[in-house]
């Protein structure tokens, strides 16, 4: 806080003399200036925006707990075990969209994990100081891609390569799993799980570049001196002390993941089934939110919707902030950039 | 060591399966690289062959035509858009760029704690949940979807981002500056707005214009706030067409025509997005706030 004298400097010594007929006239701005009002004003008008963050939490979770007590006193934690969502005879189960989410993004997350921690080793460790820059600005490109855009895609380009090469290609190879079998349509909760992987794998890159950079330089250059090879400095040396913060760093594409609705609403195919394979069209939390909730009739079933919206809210809060503090366990409160 | 005798230093002898692994490995990551950037081009490749091949006049003049009718296109849901985004950064912008002011200059307490990670959540929120809410409070109050509903969800988007990259911003510029101006007895709010914030201006616009970029290609919080329309719309309580909700619709359609007319809308959304956020830095760079940072 500045000092208080600051405000009105006491000018000593001679005055400036004003000619005949000439007035001191000072601006509204010196005069309000001169206040300490203006800086009180000043002050509660920015605490008040600072305020508005807090208030819309709360109204989120206002709105979101208020609405959806008809749903919750009508079904209790019977809600999210209940597997028939019949909106014609009001009966509410949330259970295939749980397990369409949980799947989806677990999915992304086996695809995501070894490539996009490869793409942060190879950024950090491996390439030439050339490329480092637009490889990450590239990978960080696909991170500002307008998630429907991602799912038109999907639909034109990813479903028919899908359904025409790799579904009849792991049916034959990996059909007797269980995983992959069934006609191969294209579109289904593989499909949903390949989009989510190229959606999140900018955002688990680039954290693993940023926990990479802070390995200090050190360590890898005592694991080189013994001898290590350069793939071993990176296992021994950089990947085991960073690996809380790219554990982190999927938590928070795990995160996103959950959320994401739009590509996966496109191609995931909408029916409230639970299906070993993953060949088979699944639903997730978020994309029957998109579906139905505009046109929900009755007071239960927006209701039911809005559950379900409070539930994925709880979740990604939890992973949201179990992410944020790993990623700053390890890069000790530098700001980590990440759009989640 | 075997010889103590002057023998000639050995070479050190690395195994082959040692070799082997960090050969395998570097693969492995360069194989990484190249899967990753695979859809990303593919992405591109077919939004330009798709989107160019696609775009015409008709489809940036007129409305859209009736289902299944060859024809038409999106220029009410350009609009819309733009109606809409106007909408939440009037809502969004101030109010994000205050709360950052606030962080960087008075937040150094509790309170401005609490600030801060509420914004990191609400970043993670999904933005669907955040639609519910606007639903909640504006179109049930209003009681019919409107601009406005959808311009309140893009707005409560923006602010957390706006806030955090503010605040960083505001944070690099150095003390001394602040303490000059509160040694020629300059008042706080003064210093605070035509000292640090006028240095950072630049970083603060690209910390506007990342949140603007993120809303500008939302759909799910529209669905049911602003909802599309079919026509033109500039009322802002009534349902309003927006370019993003418009590619959803038309690319879950059956119709070829409409396929064809949602490669060409992904394809103007992506440009919109992208000379906006050029135009804001071309302006920052050289126009009226040109030689302040």
């Amino acid at each position: 806080m500045a000092n208080r004298a600051l405000y009105r400097p006491q000018m000593t010594g001679p005055q400036p003399v004003l000619k005949d007929g000439v007035k001191r006239r000072e601006s509204l701005l010196v005069r309000a200036s001169d206040g300490v009002l203006a800086d009180r004003l000043f002050s509660w008008i920015i605490f008040g925006c600072a305020l508005i963050v807090l208030v819309i939490l709360a109204l989120i979770v206002w709105q979101l707990v208020g609405r959806s007590q008809l749903s919750w006193h009508a079904f209790g934690w019977k809600f999210f075990w209940g597997q028939d969502w019949d909106p014609v005879n009001d009966h509410y189960g949330a259970l295939p969209f749980v397990y369409g989410t949980i799947v989806s993004s677990v999915l992304a997350l086996v695809i995501a994990i070894p490539l996009s921690v490869g793409v942060g080793v190879f950024t950090t460790e491996m390439c030439p100081k050339w490329l480092r820059g637009p490889l990450s600005f590239t990978t960080e490109l696909l991170a500002a891609i307008p998630s429907v855009i991602y799912g038109l895609w999907a639909i034109f380009v990813l479903v028919p390569i899908l359904r025409s090469y790799v579904q009849p290609f792991l049916a034959k190879t990996l059909g007797w799993t269980g995983l992959f079998e069934g006609p191969p349509y294209g579109i289904g909760m593989l499909a949903a799980g390949i989009i989510l992987a190229i959606m999140i794998i900018p955002i688990i890159s680039s954290i693993t570049r940023e926990v990479l950079a802070v390995v200090p330089q050190h360590q890898r250059e005592a694991a080189l001196a013994l001898g290590a090879t350069r793939w071993e400095m990176i296992w021994l040396a950089v990947l085991r002390n960073a690996r809380a913060g790219i554990v982190g760093g999927i938590i928070l594409g795990l995160g996103r993941a959950l959320g994401e609705t739009m590509a996966v609403t496109m191609v995931i195919g909408n029916r409230p089934e639970i299906a070993k394979s993953l060949f088979a069209p699944g639903y997730t939390m978020a994309s029957v939110l998109a579906n139905e909730f505009s046109e929900a009739a009755g007071d239960l079933y927006l209701s039911a919707l809005i559950e379900i919206g409070l539930a994925l809210f709880l979740v990604t809060i939890i992973v949201n902030a179990l992410a944020r503090f790993l990623v700053w366990s390890v890069t000790r409160g530098q700001p980590v950039r990440a759009r989640a | 060591m075997p010889d103590s005798k002057a023998a000639p230093p050995q070479k050190l002898e690395i195994s082959l399966w040692r070799k082997l692994t960090n050969h395998l490995a570097t693969a492995f990551a360069v194989s990484t690289v190249i899967i990753v950037l695979a859809p990303l081009v593919a992405i591109f490749a077919y939004l330009v062959i798709k989107g160019v091949g696609s775009l015409n006049l008709a489809f940036l003049t007129q409305t859209p035509k009736p289902p299944g009718e060859i024809g038409g296109g999106m220029a009410n849901a350009i609009a819309g858009s733009v109606l809409i985004l106007t909408i939440g950064s009037l809502l969004g912008v101030p109010l994000g760029i205050g709360a950052g002011i606030y962080l960087a200059e008075f937040g150094q307490n509790r309170f401005g704690n609490a600030v801060r990670f509420v914004s990191d959540v609400l970043n993670g929120v999904p933005s669907i949940v955040i639609g519910i809410v606007a639903y909640a409070i504006v179109v049930l109050r209003q009681k019919h979807f409107s601009a406005l509903a959808g311009g309140t969800a893009l707005a409560i988007m923006m602010i957390p981002t706006i806030t955090r990259t503010t605040e960083e911003m505001l944070l690099l510029v150095p003390n001394t500056l602040r303490e000059a101006a509160y040694g020629l007895g300059v008042p706080r709010w003064r210093t605070t707005l035509s000292i640090v914030l006028r240095t950072a201006t630049s970083g603060v616009i690209t910390g506007v214009m990342l949140a603007f970029a993120r809303v500008a290609g939302e759909t799910a919080p529209l669905l049911f706030t602003a909802f599309g329309n079919q026509f033109w719309n500039w009322r802002l309580d009534q349902p309003t067409a927006a370019l993003p909700l418009q590619i959803f619709t038309y690319a879950i359609s059956p119709y070829d025509d409409w396929h064809r007319q949602a490669w060409a809308g992904a394809l103007v959304l992506i440009i919109l997005i992208v000379s906006a956020v050029a135009a804001v830095r071309y302006v920052v760079r050289r126009g009226t706030l040109g030689g302040v940072a």
